[in-house]
């Protein structure tokens, strides 16, 4: 195998890792850019997963499955929009009950709801239909490019939806105010902006985003459905969402990154080299790149600009009549 | 001229849980024409206003603007009426750009907002009425007067034409006060009425055409300003009681040198010249030093480094004749310094801790209030209670959290705490910043109070009137040095503001 192929190898296999990861990132930097974080990532992920797949079983339809996930996050994180934003309760307490509880029920479900013959279960199925590959001629033949271009419909939309991402954060007046909401609340209450409004959009938009990102694991990724399948993805969304400084532009460099490594760490034990380190050290490699990475860019930022690019009003309830 | 109504506010009562913030408040703005509006603070008068704006939306009563009645349920509600407001907290958004800041919110502002138009129009704006704000410029890199003159332009461009303005110049120096009032005088001069809270009396005179007083959520009159002849009405008014314009103040009787700062610098690594610039300065018992100068000249590094907030480079710090350069806050405390520092609500206490918890914050951990470090609730309560009684502060109990009170109720709570653990020695930096005549009164007494005990007082105000009030010797700060030191009886108002500018003795 040439050194080529094995990039263009490993890149391939980094976009086909890296897009849920992308989805649940992009989904979370909308919802903490307006100043609700949402720490049910890895439960709403697992929720879309396991209705996408579960649909698309039952009804060989993968738009449909794909459909059922995205909702499936959505109405996830609408609960945790009611009770952070209308009930006005601790974010961090909700988030992580969000994710115990979806992860509980998918993996509940997922027992319960498979075909008879399966014993209910739907573990170990294959599934009739699957999102594949779409190469585009000539220009998936470019040395190392040429893998951004034989990838699957779920990757070829996040090359429209992250630019237009940006855009719409940065150059509409829809971001303006997103920004403005995340930042200072009650600033944007005077200027005449619904908070909690803008706070519930963001939020069920990022719950389906997540969604889409667990629906893009369990149609084409494995594409299985398998308990906890997600694997602490949901987490690494949200340490992501800080490498990225919210901002939707970045989103993809960080999931490269850490899709890459662990693509990395796979291709180099695929590929039988022997290695003095041990795989168990290999695996926890993504991670703890991650970890590190997010340090040192939080030292970084602190030391350049004085401060972090943290939304000031991330995790704080808002009520005009209040102090 | 006949008077053409242009804000009527008709029987309007807002409640909050557990307090009535405003009842039956009846009021009328004439075209042309600026209300004051006065009253303590926590008298109501930012509630009725938000009301006006949309902010709030009232229990009961009518608003009727040029004759109309209106329905304001939000913000954009007001701004299509052309009201605009100057909150007395800035309503900027800290990381995005002047232009993004004055936009945001618009009703009619197009998708992508045109930013190039955007920008030479705000300019443009900017020429006119003297406002120098580049519209590119991030807002948490401008001056606290820059955003105030960000917040005009907003109003500007919004096309508003009856302005609310919250305490504008509540915030700013002196030197920035007079180029925004002068900026106000203008936007005045077109014909817009105006509805303006201000506590400083002689901005009230100079700009107001009528006032109206609010005492604890009601209007209690008004009066045009033509016919006031005395402040003490209006104060009187505003408080319910006489207030003393000027002081008791016991014979100066200086004893033992209490706090002894010898050649005290700060380097600071940051600044090119440092925080401190060999300071010299005693305070004697019984005596009050008051401290003059623009913020920022070193006044606050000077209180931080004698109550142990702050490391000093060179110099030495002696309190009750023990070097205390350098050492702990905890140390400092112990030896009975208190200390009212300058920000009372990030510095001074818990917000979302009880009065009761933050005026015991210094003692909970003596034998009077606890035993084996388990903290006694039954002391404490007896404890709170006695103080909030003594300094009459105004909190519906003690274990209502400190910041739903006002900022006045707040500096009782800290001066409460402070005077009753002090033993001797007391430094307090701008006491009465941003309080109302009445509140101002107390902290002023309880100051002077404490020196006739024959406390030693470290004053740092920028009010000259109130250094001249209380203090009996007068030090003036410019750039971290120590320009002069004289007694109060030879402090001119000239000469001191000569000296705050940087202008040598020699020189005048």
């Amino acid at each position: 195998m040439s050194n080529l192929d094995f990039i263009t190898k490993l890149l391939a296999a980094t976009l086909a890792m890296g897009t849920s990861l992308t989805y649940a990132t992009l989904g979370e930097v909308f919802t903490e850019k307006s100043g609700v974080l949402n720490l049910g990532v890895e439960g709403t992920m697992l929720m879309g997963a396991l209705s996408g797949f579960a649909v698309t079983y039952f009804t060989s339809s993968l738009i449909l499955g794909l459909l059922i996930a995205i909702l499936a996050g959505a109405l996830f994180s609408l609960i945790h929009a009611f009770i952070t934003i209308t009930l006005r309760a601790n974010q961090v307490v909700s988030g992580l009950a969000i994710t115990m509880f979806g992860t509980g029920l998918a993996n509940f479900l997922g027992k319960k709801i498979g075909p008879e013959l399966n014993g209910y279960n739907l573990v170990g199925l294959n599934l009739p239909v699957r999102f594949h590959n779409i190469s585009i001629p000539l220009l998936n033949r470019l040395p190392f490019l040429g893998a951004f271009f034989n990838v699957s419909v779920l990757t070829y939309a996040l090359y429209l939806i992250l630019p237009l991402s940006w855009y719409y954060m940065y150059k509409t007046k829809y971001g303006l105010a997103l920004r403005a909401v995340g930042e200072a609340p009650r600033t944007a209450a005077a200027m005449g902006i619904n908070v909690n409004k803008n706070r519930y959009l963001y939020t069920i938009l990022g719950g389906a985003f997540s969604g889409l990102g667990g629906a893009a694991l369990s149609l084409f990724f494995t594409p299985s459905w398998n308990d906890g399948m997600t694997g602490g993805m949901g987490w690494i969304a949200i340490a992501l969402v800080i490498f990225s400084t919210w901002n939707p532009g970045r989103v993809a460099i960080g999931t490269l990154i850490f899709g890459g490594i662990t693509s990395l760490q796979f291709a180099i034990q695929a590929a039988g080299i022997r290695m003095i380190i041990p795989a168990q050290f290999l695996a926890i490699a993504p991670y703890f790149i991650t970890l590190v990475t997010l340090v040192f860019m939080t030292i970084n930022a602190q030391r350049k600009e004085g401060h972090f690019a943290s939304p000031s009003a991330l995790g704080v309830a808002f009520a005009i009549d209040e102090k | 001229m006949e008077k053409i109504p242009v804000v009527e506010l008709k029987n309007l009562t807002k409640r909050f849980p557990g307090v009535i913030a405003n009842e039956d408040v009846n009021l009328t703005l004439f075209e042309g024409e600026v209300l004051a509006l006065l009253g303590e603070n926590g008298a109501g008068k930012s509630t009725l206003m938000n009301m006006l704006v949309g902010l709030y939306r009232p229990d009961e009563g009518e608003i009727f603007i040029k004759g109309k009645k209106v329905d304001i349920s939000s913000p954009q509600d007001s701004m299509a009426l052309g009201v605009g407001m100057i909150h007395q907290e800035f309503m900027l958004v800290g990381n995005l750009s002047v232009a993004e800041n004055i936009v945001l919110g618009l009703p009619d502002l197009e998708i992508r907002p045109p930013f190039a138009k955007i920008n030479k129009k705000l300019i443009e704006l900017g020429k006119q009425y003297d406002l120098n704000i580049d519209p590119t410029s991030i807002i948490d890199n401008l001056t606290v007067g820059e955003q105030q003159r960000v917040e005009i332009l907003k109003l500007l461009y919004r096309g508003a034409n009856i302005l609310i303005l919250d305490e504008p110049t509540a915030v700013l120096t002196p030197g920035e006060s007079k180029e925004l009032n002068k900026i106000i005088k203008k936007m005045l001069s077109e014909g817009k009425s105006a509805i303006f809270i201000s506590h400083k009396m002689n901005e009230v005179l100079e700009f107001s055409d009528r006032v109206q007083i609010l005492r604890k959520g009601k209007s209690v009159g008004t009066r045009e300003t033509s016919t006031i002849t005395k402040l003490q009405d209006i104060a009187k008014l505003m408080v319910g009681r006489d207030v003393l314009f000027s002081l008791e103040k016991g014979e100066y009787n200086p004893g033992d040198i209490k706090v002894e700062i010898k050649d005290v610098s700060i380097e600071y690594k940051k600044s090119v010249r440092p925080l401190l610039n060999h300071i010299n300065l005693q305070v004697r018992a019984g005596e009050i030093v008051g401290i003059a100068g623009v913020a920022g000249n070193g006044q606050q590094a000077l209180s931080e480094a004698i109550t142990g907030l702050r490391k000093i480079t060179s110099g030495s710090i002696n309190i009750n004749n023990k070097d205390m350069s350098n050492k702990t806050p905890i140390q400092i405390i112990n030896m009975r310094v208190s200390h009212i520092p300058a920000d009372r609500n990030k510095m001074g206490i818990v917000g979302d801790m009880s009065v009761g918890e933050n005026l015991s914050m210094k003692k909970y951990r003596t034998e009077e209030l606890s035993h084996h470090n388990i903290i006694n609730k039954a002391l404490i309560k007896i404890f709170a209670n006695k103080l909030i009684n003594t300094f009459t502060i105004k909190t519906p109990t003690q274990y209502t959290n400190a910041k739903f009170l006002s900022g006045g109720n707040i500096q009782k709570t800290i001066l409460a705490r402070e005077i009753d653990s002090c033993k001797g020695i007391l430094i307090a930096v701008y006491p009465s910043r941003g309080l109302d005549v009445g509140a101002t009164e107390t902290v002023r007494m309880s100051i002077i109070k404490q020196r006739d005990n024959g406390t030693a007082i470290l004053l740092v105000s920028e009010e000259l009137e109130e250094l001249q009030m209380v203090c009996d010797k007068i030090a003036v700060m410019f750039e971290g040095r120590i320009m002069d030191i004289m007694d109060t009886k030879d402090a001119t108002t000239e000469k001191i503001g000569l000296l705050m500018a940087g202008v040598e003795r020699g020189e005048m």
